[in-house]
């Protein structure tokens, strides 16, 4: 009798632990990414170099459109600061399960969900800070943003380092050491970058299967639409993949750290 | 109700491939006690203590751990126990501080006691004036001694200590282990223990498993499993021990050679000595002690608890043991 009267106020109790325990994970993160500085200044100066001299090079190529070369593949490099710091992010956790805090968190009472959605919104959030700082450079090449502009960016932006961070925890849940680093640059993370960076209609027929494939084509795509105008599939469509694979992503993952041990 | 134990094991196994590492269990540990589980690298006692926190699942029987269930409910077994890692598991790119309070956070303790219970935890193990430094700056004895603050913080009921002072220098050992008798006598946790040191079951523990290849070889008080040993040792280097005639004196229990010495058990050393020494032959050195517990440990083993130093971590050990299993 008595029990029935106790359930909700207990269940409410227990979600508001996992509520701040993701708060916990994410606070975590956020503190860890300020204090290591050169971290920040490192991951702009990747996307400044294909900015200028990739983008530099391309602008003077006819085929981008009315936009050029240059401002086309800004979203594309846009994308590739939240591909790699994302999926890197993710990676760490090789580290982070052996010495750090995750530890720590995997004795703890939590859910593997809080424990996962935690992370992700920790390296989501580190992602956009930086891929921020990638956006601020667009303004000296020309693109022009507004409101709107800017909060698709954002929304595009989210889905698509919550897809990349889950890809990267995925990953790293299973790896045992750090030595597959160079494996996944080359396999995963390369080839998902490169296929952003041309127009869709202009690749090679044997790309195309590979392109709807990749996560960042939709990203990148979403982008471009939100900040030029020049995207290839309709806006929803792109939100829509994303949405998808985002919730996909996050239920692997969550099986993944339920499988994960320290 | 009657007090249930702290924990059960119940034909508690895990096996790597074919090996059992940890072997059919069986032990209960009251609450309060300080219980050591002792044994030499690789006898199985971090494997224990890692489904005891349902880090690991077990591949055979279960455990119950403040009455919760090991394999069904590990989200109430963790929320009721705290854990020392052998490895450090404190964040050290944050303070003292800032590792307390996530803690609090991750196990879900009212905001309005966490500022006293962080201040509290750090008394009691003295790092209240470092609390704002960051942890790469402590010295290992500091972290360990933060991450038995940490552990203590939900106030679990049972709190396991795995190597609690592995790789530690003897002042920091000394600081450690008396922070554990403090715990024990005010806050009557119930204490679980790993170590490979003798001297640290010996002091610390009411009660020890001595563990062996998996299996529990001797269980009781540190005393009286040294009175299994049924006397005082007496070590005699010497060129050619008459051992045959020293075997056939009364009151000698048992001779042995270890290390190129006699090793000799006798009931009263300090009365029998010049009658040894008298029957032996030519002494080079003799070396006359009570008991130990590694004394009672080569008893039942045959083989001595040595200090190889460091054994593959808590975390190393558990993703080759996951590799294994698969």
């Amino acid at each position: 009798m008595g029990a029935k009267d106790h359930e909700c106020p207990n269940k409410r109790k227990i979600e508001m632990g996992e509520l701040k325990a993701i708060y916990a994970m994410w606070y975590r993160e956020i503190r860890v990414f300020f204090r290591e500085k050169s971290r920040i200044v490192a991951s702009i100066i990747n996307p400044l170099f294909f900015l200028l001299i990739f983008g530099g090079g391309l602008g003077n190529i006819e085929g981008f459109g009315a936009v050029g070369g240059q401002v086309f593949v800004f979203p594309a490099i846009v994308g590739m600061t939240l591909l790699f710091t994302s999926i890197f992010f993710g990676l760490y956790i090789i580290w982070d399960r052996k010495v750090d805090f995750l530890k720590e968190v995997l004795v703890s009472p939590i859910s593997r969900l809080s424990m996962f959605i935690g992370k992700i919104l920790g390296g989501s959030t580190d992602s956009l800070i930086q891929a921020t700082l990638v956006l601020v450079l667009g303004v000296f090449i020309g693109v022009q943003y507004t409101l709107l502009s800017i909060s698709l960016t954002f929304g595009f932006m989210f889905l698509a380092t919550t897809i990349l961070v889950s890809i990267g925890l995925i990953m790293g849940s299973r790896m045992e050491s750090p030595e597959g680093f160079q494996l996944i640059t080359s396999f995963v993370v390369f080839p998902m970058f490169l296929l952003t960076l041309f127009p869709f209609d202009k690749l090679p027929l044997y790309l195309i299967p590979f392109a709807y494939m990749d996560p960042m084509t939709y990203a990148v795509d979403g982008l471009r639409g939100a900040m030029i105008g020049a995207n290839y599939f309709p806006l929803y469509v792109d939100a829509v993949v994303l949405a998808v694979l985002a919730g996909i992503f996050i239920a692997i993952g969550t099986y993944a750290f339920q499988k994960m041990k320290i | 109700m009657s007090m249930k134990s702290a924990i059960e094991t119940f034909n508690l196994t895990k096996k790597f491939t074919t090996i059992n590492v940890v072997d059919d269990l069986n032990l209960k540990i009251e609450q309060g006690e300080v219980f050591g589980l002792l044994g030499p690298n690789g006898a199985g006692k971090t494997t224990t203590l890692m489904m005891l926190t349902t880090l690991i699942q077990p591949t055979d029987g279960t455990a119950l751990v403040n009455g919760y269930d090991i394999k069904k409910e590990g989200g109430k077994v963790r929320k009721s126990i705290g854990i020392v890692f052998q490895d450090p598991s404190s964040d050290d790119i944050l303070t003292g501080y800032e590792n307390l309070k996530l803690h609090a956070m991750l196990y879900d303790i009212p905001d309005d006691v966490v500022e006293s219970k962080i201040r509290e935890v750090l008394k009691l193990v003295d790092l209240e004036d470092r609390k704002k430094e960051l942890v790469k700056n402590y010295s290992g004895g500091m972290r360990r001694r933060l991450e038995i603050a940490r552990g203590l913080m939900h106030q679990p009921a049972v709190l396991f200590l795995d190597e609690p002072t592995l790789g530690l220098d003897p002042q920091a050992r000394e600081h450690v282990w008396q922070y554990i008798r403090k715990l024990a006598e005010e806050k009557k946790v119930t204490i679980v223990l790993t170590t490979h040191y003798m001297e640290e079951a010996d002091l610390l523990c009411n009660r020890i498993a001595i563990i062996d290849k998996g299996k529990i070889v001797a269980l009781d008080t540190p005393g009286n499993l040294k009175k299994i040993i049924g006397g005082d040792i007496i070590r005699i280097k010497s060129p050619e021990p008459n051992i045959e005639a020293i075997k056939k004196l009364d009151f000698v229990k048992k001779v042995e050679m270890v290390d190129g010495t006699v090793s000799i058990t006798v009931e009263g050393a300090r009365r029998h000595l010049t009658k040894i020494l008298e029957t032996i032959g030519k002494v080079d050195s003799v070396y006359v002690r009570e008991p130990t517990l590694n004394d009672v440990f080569l008893h039942y083993t045959g083989g001595e608890i040595t200090d190889t130093g460091a054994e593959g971590g808590w975390a190393q050990r558990i993703m080759s043991a996951q590799t294994r299993g698969r």
